[in-house]
């Protein structure tokens, strides 16, 4: 088998006696596009936090391009391109679209930590922002802070910043969350145009968008796999029917 | 792109940053009488500007600051005393090395923690060093400190003036002005600029892989430096020093000071430090035995109506009438 994009094996999480993740056993490939689902509770996104970094594992491993990097920190992961998106905005709230990205875009170039030259003059880490901020067609907000930014356009500000880290693996959980409908689609068109060379890991609860985006789908449920495959067949695997699909395709 | 040449433009000069060091140079002719007050200010100003730098762009809730202040001045009382060691500049860097050293040190351990744990912990640091300072008497003086120091000509060439410290108070103004054009340009850089990210947002800034504790710590030690550096400059300029350099009273003095001001604002520093020394100098003559109430009455007034300080109140004025603010 080639060699995956990132791979966990045998991942366990345990929080005393709660058990969060199960012998997880986890592959995504170079240009995958895979979606992870699975009813509230299911672990979801202690996965992902086990992934970046934010938490360690109680056993198990997790490879990147074939390296073991599951005692590697948070920041170094991302630095390798392990990059992460939150369910909930995380944005520098005071600062202005821009600033935002700049911030990110400094780690990447590693200037973050420079203190004479001003950032200002950082005239790579202001071009890059740029960009991506007009490829997000946040360009007619890019001078307003973030308070100021209906919910919707902040979202696109977390895809702006985690561009901006130049991911290989795009972890975006639940990246449509608190979006009215009728903005959605550009959030939906961003996704879809992403780079094919960029891993891209979809958590959601949202079926019409997993199943439009995703190649590949794995079911979580109580901090383990229930199934993985093809949108089709997890569509007519009758176990998630009854765990999962099943009451949200009713609701 | 606007909101890009309003970045690239921002840590320009601007003209009315000039205002606050031609009003320094109007006050050496103006009140000739008041330096030695005035000179207090400007090294209120300094102590201010360091504090601001954890607190205001950092987000770093300290209480212990005078720590660092009163490590510089007792480096420089010490060193005098015991050495003989009186020459004003190297007085000034030696404060400012040992006090960012200690920063360093005690940043180390106290900035795995945040909150609550870590004000604590920066009064328990500040205490420590404090009762250090006063058990430690055959080095310090103890509780009475060490009075009538003598220091030499600065740059070999002017001598403290004991009478009217017109010497004193140029000399803390040029010190004041480099040390402001220095954490400016901190303020402005990138690393300046990540302090804010992680003041704003923790968790992002962890995931856009910067090293927050680093940056912390880093920012924390040039801080205690400069605080150093005006306490070095406290002990020159008075010539004694005593207990009350680091006790909780300067502590708390300086942290009204910057929220009287506006913190995270640079200028903040400025305004508070002559509003907050002004008004006490006022009241006290005026009302020698109920001052604090004054001080008191206007901090309640402050925290009721002007959260974002004096500055923040300007801003809010501005933003009502049109154009943006003082950043």
């Amino acid at each position: 088998m080639a060699m995956a994009m990132l791979e966990t094996t045998g991942l366990c999480k345990n929080f005393g006696a709660l058990e969060v993740a199960r012998e997880v056993n986890f592959r995504l490939e170079h240009g995958a596009r895979h979606a992870l689902i699975g009813p509230n509770g299911a672990g979801k996104t202690t996965f992902i936090n086990l992934l970046t970094g934010v938490l360690s594992p109680s056993r198990g491993s997790v490879m990147f391009e074939g390296e073991d990097v599951t005692a590697l920190a948070q920041a170094k992961r991302v630095k390798r391109g392990i990059v992460r998106t939150f369910q909930i905005n995380q944005l520098f709230r005071g600062l202005t679209v821009l600033e935002n990205v700049c911030i990110a875009v400094a780690e990447r170039f590693s200037v973050g930590g420079t203190m004479v030259r001003p950032a200002g003059r950082r005239a790579e880490v202001i071009e890059e922002a740029s960009r991506l901020i007009e490829m997000l067609k946040l360009g007619g907000d890019a001078g307003r802070r973030i308070i100021e930014l209906p919910y919707g356009r902040q979202r696109l500000v977390e895809i702006a910043i985690a561009l901006g880290l130049s991911p290989r693996v795009l972890l975006l959980d639940e990246p449509a969350a608190g979006i009215p409908s009728a903005e959605s689609h550009i959030l939906l068109d961003a996704i879809a145009t992403l780079p094919k060379e960029i891993a891209v890991l979809i958590i959601d609860h949202d079926m019409d968008l997993v199943f439009r985006f995703a190649e590949r789908i794995t079911v979580l449920v109580s901090g383990a796999i229930l199934a993985e495959g093809t949108p089709a067949e997890i569509a007519a695997n009758h176990e998630v029917r009854a765990v999962y699909l099943g009451s949200a395709l009713d609701a | 792109m606007t909101a890009a040449r309003q970045l690239a433009e921002r840590h320009r000069f601007r003209w009315w940053e000039l205002v606050p060091w031609i009003a320094g140079v109007a006050v050496f002719f103006a009140f000739p009488n008041y330096l030695s007050f005035g000179t207090q200010v400007l090294i209120t100003i300094l102590f201010a500007l360091s504090l601001d730098l954890v607190l205001g762009y950092a987000g770093i809730v300290t209480l212990g600051h005078a720590a660092f202040f009163g490590v510089g001045a007792y480096t420089v009382g010490m060193m005098a005393m015991h050495w003989g060691w009186n020459e004003p500049l190297s007085g000034l860097v030696a404060a400012a090395l040992v006090a960012g050293a200690i920063g360093l040190a005690s940043g180390l351990v106290l900035l795995r923690t945040r909150g609550l744990t870590l004000l604590m912990l920066t009064l328990c640091t500040m205490a420590l060093l404090e009762q250090a300072a006063n058990m430690g008497a055959a080095w310090t003086g103890g509780f009475d400190g060490m009075p009538g120091l003598s220091f030499g000509k600065i740059l070999g060439l002017f001598s403290f003036d004991a009478i009217y410290f017109r010497s004193q108070y140029l000399y803390s103004l040029v010190v004041l002005l480099a040390c402001f054009v220095l954490l400016r340009a901190l303020i402005y850089s990138s690393f300046g600029q990540s302090l804010t990210g992680i003041r704003e947002n923790l968790l992002r800034m962890h995931a856009v892989g910067a090293p927050v504790r680093a940056r912390l710590v880093a920012a924390y030690t040039i801080s205690a430096a400069l605080a150093g550096l005006a306490g070095g400059l406290y002990t020159q300029t008075t010539g004694y020093v005593n207990l009350s350099v680091l006790g909780l009273e300067r502590a708390a003095g300086v942290l009204i000071v910057l929220i009287l001001g506006g913190y995270g604002r640079l200028y903040g520093a400025f305004v508070g430090a002559i509003a907050y020394m002004v008004l006490e100098h006022l009241l006290a003559k005026a009302y020698p035995t109920a001052w604090q109430l004054g001080i008191g009455l206007t901090l309640m007034a402050v925290a009721l109506y002007a959260r974002n300080g004096i500055l923040g109140l300007g801003d809010a004025l501005r933003r009502r009438f049109g154009a943006g603010g003082i950043r």
